[in-house]
């Protein structure tokens, strides 16, 4: 059946959005939720289990504390309370990612819970309400052989590794959304970016998208506009990049505007999102799956974090992103426009790094922006994969500043940087770049300037200051570029005045 | 205490996957009944006072240090599969038809 689309605009005309955004942070443990295995990504499959997270009998399992410190940490940055007292569950179901047939998790005793996480779009601030941030474990990995595309559908068999089994996860889940109309795409994307912002600065979790360390599932509902009730919704799984997140938002909206304008009703069932065209495809019907059966997991003592064990991690907390976000424009006098390309062009932290080391604020953002960014680029490389480090963009800056070499010579700097030839200083020394400070030299060629170019020479001499850029030029190109063009506007203007 | 019916016997062994007949059906629910009862009579010893207990013993904050411990090797965690392949638990169809 080929979904009715219904256009973005149309949609948001006759609808009101319902947003719901379940995050799972899958932490930076050196080892599983309830066993000493490796939790790191990579191994070869099956290396990293043990009778644990295999399920076999009699295996007792323990928590890593390290996780509830990520955990109650996650919740603190969150503003959520910490709960005194909490139990795991066990959620049982049959499914072969889980060798136990049931996922540790926590059912109505959430480790945090009841916080908000305040997000900006176009220069509007929406505060996300969390209802909850849970511990649980991770499942394995399955790969699906026979069909088509290695999808579950219509495969002869799978194979499991279960070396991501008991990997702890941190299952962060929002109230309802309301209120954010034709925004609502940008706000799904925003938050999950906001999420993993916090998540970076918490240091609890790689955070990376594309290795599936962050995963988000997109819940949304329509409901008539005005009307104030809440429509079915639809459960997005998987959703694994910011784009996604917008794109699966807005692809959901379409369709349930399509089955509602029709009269239809929108059946409540997980979806799967394509990279590829964007569009979502119905999931695994849930018949009598959402009968899980909880029940308090008797192999593990129930998780009482005190008041002072607590507070102790409250006093960890970085700085809140969006607030040193603020911070920092007002530090650095950003104007908006500059702070957003620098936050887009992911040079964010480089930038604060290179003031750090002593570079003038517009000076950094002007290299990691320009000249660093068009070289990220043409390597295929992410900003700060580039092989400049922030100290060395200060050190070039700091021998702009004193004038031992302009920005042009600069960009020679950052070849050679680029290139391993050692510090600024030996690349300027090996290859001959500094500017040259001989007056007699620069003298005489603003002299031979002047007497090749007559016309312009009587234009200044009439006052018409505008043209010296012409003298300059040629100045510069006579000193082939190693001359302080701000020294040489000066002899220029001095000779004609 | 409500009974439990022959209805919720065969929802709990289909959640439970047992394959359960109808004579199977009719032969547990009364047992299972039988055991409920017994269980519920704990319910006129504890008052509103005490509450449900989850842990016998009133442990917390039992945790282990975040510290690599050597697990099983491939070959030994795959020693007990039924099926293996690629060095992974090879499982039959995981959607089966229609029920």
């Amino acid at each position: 059946m080929t979904d009715m689309l219904v256009p973005f605009d149309d949609v948001v005309a006759s609808y009101d959005p319902a947003l719901g955004l379940e995050i799972h942070v899958e932490l930076n443990t050196n080892t599983k939720m309830f066993c000493g295995c490796p939790a790191s990504f990579g191994g070869e499959p099956n290396t990293q289990v043990c009778p644990t997270c295999l399920g076999l009998p009699g295996a007792m399992p323990v928590v890593n504390g390290k996780a509830v410190e990520s955990a109650i940490r996650i919740g603190l940055a969150l503003n959520c309370d910490i709960a005194e007292w909490c139990r795991f569950a066990r959620k049982n179901y049959f499914y072969p990612d889980m060798p136990k047939n049931f996922q540790t998790s926590q059912y109505d005793e959430p480790i945090a819970f009841e916080g908000y996480l305040d997000v900006e779009v176009e220069g509007e601030t929406f505060r996300i309400e969390i209802e909850r941030a849970h511990m649980e474990e991770d499942t394995g990995k399955s790969s699906h052989v026979g069909g088509t595309d290695g999808r579950i559908h219509g495969a002869d068999y799978s194979l499991v590794d279960y070396n991501r089994a008991g990997i702890p996860l941190i299952e962060i889940v929002t109230k309802p959304i309301l209120g954010t109309g034709e925004k609502a795409p940008l706000v799904a994307k925003a938050y999950v970016s906001a999420i993993r912002d916090l998540i970076v600065a918490l240091g609890v979790s790689d955070a990376r998208m594309d290795q599936g360390s962050i995963r988000a599932d997109v819940n949304l509902s329509l409901a008539p506009k005005g009307s104030g009730v809440l429509g079915t919704r639809s459960e997005t799984k998987n959703v694994n990049s910011l784009r996604s997140v917008e794109r699966a938002v807005r692809f959901e909206m379409s369709r349930h505007a399509g089955i509602l304008d029709a009269g239809g009703s929108v059946l409540q069932e997980t979806r799967h999102f394509h990279e590829n065209d964007g569009t979502t495809s119905s999931g695994r019907e849930k018949s009598d799956a959402e009968d899980y059966r909880y029940f308090p997991e008797p192999d593990l003592v129930p998780v009482a974090p005190s008041r002072e064990w607590v507070e102790e991690l409250r006093a960890t907390l970085p700085e809140n992103p969006a607030a040193k976000r603020a911070r920092l424009q007002e530090e650095w006098g950003f104007t908006d426009l500059d702070m957003r390309d620098t936050i887009g062009a992911g040079a964010l932290a480089l930038v604060e790094e290179t003031v750090a080391a002593g570079a003038a604020p517009q000076a950094a953002r002007k290299w990691w922006l320009t000249e660093l960014t068009r070289r990220a680029n043409d390597a295929g490389v992410e900003l700060a994969e580039l092989a400049v480090i922030p100290a060395q963009v200060a050190a070039v800056q700091a021998l702009v500043d004193a004038k031992t070499i302009n920005d042009k010579l600069a960009r020679q700097v950052f070849d050679g940087l680029l290139a391993g030839e050692g510090t600024p200083e030996e690349i300027i020394a090996a290859r001959g770049l500094a500017v040259v400070s001989d007056e007699g030299a620069l003298s005489a060629a603003v002299d031979k300037a002047i007497a090749e170019n007559p016309d312009i020479a009587d234009k200044i001499r009439d006052g018409k200051v505008a043209a010296a850029g012409a003298l300059i030029g040629a100045v510069m190109k006579e000193m082939r570029g190693q001359a302080d063009a701000g020294r040489v506007r000066e002899l220029v203007l001095e000779k004609l005045a | 205490m409500s009974q439990l019916t022959r209805d919720e016997v065969a929802h709990l062994a289909d959640l439970a996957r047992i394959d359960l007949d109808d004579a199977e059906l009719d032969h547990l629910a009364p047992q299972l009944n039988v055991i409920l009862e017994a269980v519920a009579s704990i319910s006129g010893v504890a008052g509103d006072d005490v509450p449900p207990t989850s842990h016998p013993i009133p442990l917390t904050n039992v945790f282990r240090e975040d510290v690599v411990v050597p697990g099983l090797t491939a070959e030994q965690a795959l020693s007990g599969a039924p099926e293996a392949e690629e060095q992974r638990f090879r499982v039959p169809r995981i959607l089966g038809d229609e029920q």
